[in-house]
């Protein structure tokens, strides 16, 4: 995907699952590679085991920090179910790469079914990745957000040295390298497509 | 030398005064404003507080202001009502130093009790106000607003919004500009607002919205983009970038100054299109200005007054083209935010929510008490309100009606303005029960020292409020103030139980500390001995 025009990254998931990080991260790599970008998110008291996500805009030039309604080149979810919530977000035929990890909201009893099937339903391109896989794969279930920013790296025309500063930089302190090699295992593996 | 930076718009605000060489910082965390103290912190060469309110922390830079000084004062939007006294009337003394305001609204209340549209404090006391769309206006629009307080001898007020505030792009940064302080100096009739000084400054202030209306049509921020089309656009802030998003050729009329406004620009901009939409989040704050100077716009029988504009709104109301939406089969239950795992203030709910109690609430973290599974807060009105709203259930219905009723907050919250409230509950000779839930932090916000907390902005160490001393100091008996472990549920229930049955004026602490605050503490220290 070369971007003449604006790139459109959707991230998704619960709160505590390094989304903003991992946004950060995207957001950093693209500036390091010369880009205008623009990430939008929300704090507060939406953050509190709620849903999150972030925005991360990044081409020539952009104008919205927002990313509109049909226009996510990439909806990546570090959750099930969150997935689906961000429906109308991916463009025609989008990329959506889902990480098939469960977390039950408070007080529902049953986790929704189908959302593979959902998303196919809609043309979109879909791509289901495993925790297990990518924590067997760095060695380490904390850095699974990084692992999937490898993964959707692939996908970007962003070159490896801006990703990796950006990377390094951006890592709580003193796990740099753990999570340099988290985002190198995402970066070469392809799972479960 | 400029260097580029990814910042969010708080991020931005904080290094504009810091360029514009701000010695003093004061303000009351608040989301979506908190950020922009936090990181003025860590500049060198400013002074930073988090003082107990906003109405304190505005006071505070007032101050640093008349010592000549460049101050800031942040806040959210509700934070601004608590301030606002002061606001009103330093517009009328005018400043030495400059003074920025900055106000964070909410459109679409993400993390607030209400939607107001702060734009209308401008008016209402008088004072220009700049609104940016980005984190590079954020920055820049932050250094222009001291130019125009000292300048035109006003405080200034920046407004950010919660997309502004938390969205992130690129800015060029400088260095700092770094100015003398000339010392405070006695001008009574300037800064003495008695009746007889405050006739001669309030015809100053008239004169000076005057100037202003003239002056801000020159002004860099207040922007003619040229375009195609058979239409033009006036608006500002972040929906800006949503129009040039959606119609990256109309014409626009971009008002980096929302008060006051530039009346020839508008004319002239108004006189060339045969349609003009003013596209503004929240109050048609713009369009009724516009429509007073007589001219015909399209406003909010376009676009809603209530809600966060998106791109989509602004195409709708443009009549662009609507993005295609999807329909899932799947039903999705919904995600709230939810107490934290481990929060120490679930137990204290359950024991409310068993005992059935009415409980009167307040504004923090622990407003989640009223959701599932504990639905044990009755009410939420503002900060403060927890202890005093209760004493106006027993002045209806007696004090008998304190045997099933408690008023609650948290221990910022108590800071900010609790203790008025417990005060008066003393003096007026209440008979409420009072419940702080202290977990050493004001946690909601991203875990800011308070007063009780035994740290100031920076972490350094300092008092804290002694409960007891302050209850006896209000003339409450020590007997009648209790301080228990959040994690002691029998003794929190015996010891409510005790005190409701008591029928006395009383006070008591549940103490725990914050899980996020403790998982911190946890790693920082981790990270120190390793």
């Amino acid at each position: 995907m070369k971007t003449s025009k604006v790139m459109n990254v959707l991230m998704v998931g619960v709160g505590g699952q390094g989304i903003i990080t991992a946004g950060n991260m995207l957001s950093l790599a693209a500036m390091n590679a010369g880009y205008d970008v623009k990430k939008s998110e929300i704090h507060g008291m939406s953050q509190r085991g709620g849903s999150v996500f972030c925005h991360v805009r990044f081409g020539e030039k952009v104008a919205s920090p927002v990313i509109p309604v049909g226009e996510a080149d990439i909806l990546v979810s570090l959750e099930e179910m969150e997935t689906l919530r961000w429906l109308d977000f991916p463009a025609p035929g989008g990329k959506v790469i889902c990480l098939k990890n469960r977390i039950l909201p408070h007080g529902v009893e049953n986790y929704p079914e189908d959302t593979a099937t959902e998303l196919k339903k809609h043309g979109l391109d879909y791509m289901e990745l495993l925790p297990a896989d990518l924590t067997a794969a760095t060695g380490s279930a904390k850095t699974v957000n990084v692992a999937v920013l490898g993964i959707v790296a692939g996908f970007l025309d962003i070159p490896e040295d801006a990703w990796k500063k950006a990377v390094a930089e951006l890592a709580p302190a003193g796990t740099a390298d753990l999570n340099l090699y988290a985002f190198e295992q995402g970066r070469k593996t392809t799972i479960g497509e | 030398m400029s260097e580029k930076l990814f910042l969010s718009g708080n991020e931005a605000i904080a290094r504009g005064a810091y360029e514009a060489g701000v010695k003093a910082g004061a303000g009351y965390p608040g989301t979506p404003s908190t950020e922009i103290l936090e990181n003025l912190c860590q500049y060198p060469g400013v002074k930073t507080e988090w003082s107990i309110n906003e109405k304190v922390g505005l006071e505070v830079a007032y101050g640093a202001a008349l010592s000549g000084a460049r101050a800031l004062a942040t806040m959210k939007h509700v934070g601004l009502n608590v301030a606002a006294d002061p606001m009103f009337t330093a517009s009328y003394t005018g400043i030495r130093g400059g003074l920025v305001i900055v106000v964070a609204d909410d459109p679409g209340m993400h993390s607030s009790q209400n939607e107001q549209d702060s734009r209308n404090y401008a008016r209402a006391a008088k004072l220009p106000m700049l609104e940016p769309a980005d984190s590079q206006e954020a920055k820049d629009f932050t250094k222009l607003a001291f130019e125009i307080s000292e300048k035109y001898d006003t405080p200034v007020i920046l407004r950010s919004t919660t997309r502004l505030s938390h969205s992130m792009s690129i800015v060029s940064v400088t260095e700092r500009d770094e100015r003398a302080i000339p010392g405070f100096a006695k001008e009574i009739p300037k800064y003495v607002m008695i009746p007889l000084y405050a006739k001669k400054r309030r015809i100053a202030v008239e004169e000076r919205t005057r100037r202003l209306r003239e002056a801000c049509n020159e002004l860099s921020v207040n922007r003619l983009e040229e375009g195609k089309g058979d239409f033009g656009i006036i608006c500002g802030g972040v929906p800006y970038t949503y129009v040039r998003e959606c119609f990256p050729d109309a014409p626009i009329l971009k008002l980096g100054m929302v008060y006051p406004l530039p009346e020839k620009l508008i004319r002239e901009f108004c006189a060339k299109y045969e349609k003009i939409y003013v596209l503004e989040e929240l109050d048609p704050f713009l369009e009724n200005e516009i429509r007073a100077l007589g001219l015909d716009v399209c406003g909010k029988s376009s676009f809603p007054a209530i809600g966060e504009f998106t791109p989509e709104i602004v195409r709708r109301g443009i009549g662009g083209k609507e993005p295609e939406t999807r329909k899932s089969a799947v039903e999705l239950p919904p995600r709230p935010p939810e107490l934290c795992p481990g929060c120490p203030h679930r137990t204290v709910y359950e024991i409310l929510r068993d005992k059935k109690l009415n409980v009167i609430g307040d504004i923090g973290c622990y407003s989640l008490g009223t959701l599932p599974p504990f639905k044990a807060m009755h009410t939420l009105l503002d900060m403060g309100a927890g202890f005093t709203v209760a004493q106006g259930v027993e002045l209806a219905e007696g004090k008998e009606a304190m045997k099933n009723t408690v008023g609650l907050m948290g221990d910022s919250t108590f800071a900010h303005s609790g203790i008025a409230g417990l005060f008066n509950a003393a003096y007026n000779k209440r008979h409420c029960v009072f419940i702080v839930l202290d977990n050493g932090t004001t946690a909601m916000t991203g875990l800011q020292p308070n007063p009780l907390s035994g740290k100031t902005i920076d972490g350094s160490p300092t008092v804290s409020i002694d409960y007891v001393k302050l209850c006896e100091a209000a003339g409450m008996d020590k007997a009648d103030v209790k301080i228990v472990s959040a994690y002691n549920k029998e003794e929190i229930a015996g010891t409510l139980d005790t005190l409701l049955a008591g029928g006395r004026l009383s006070l008591l602490v549940v103490k725990g500390p914050c899980m996020i605050l403790k998982r911190k503490q946890a790693k920082k220290q981790r990270e120190a001995a390793g």
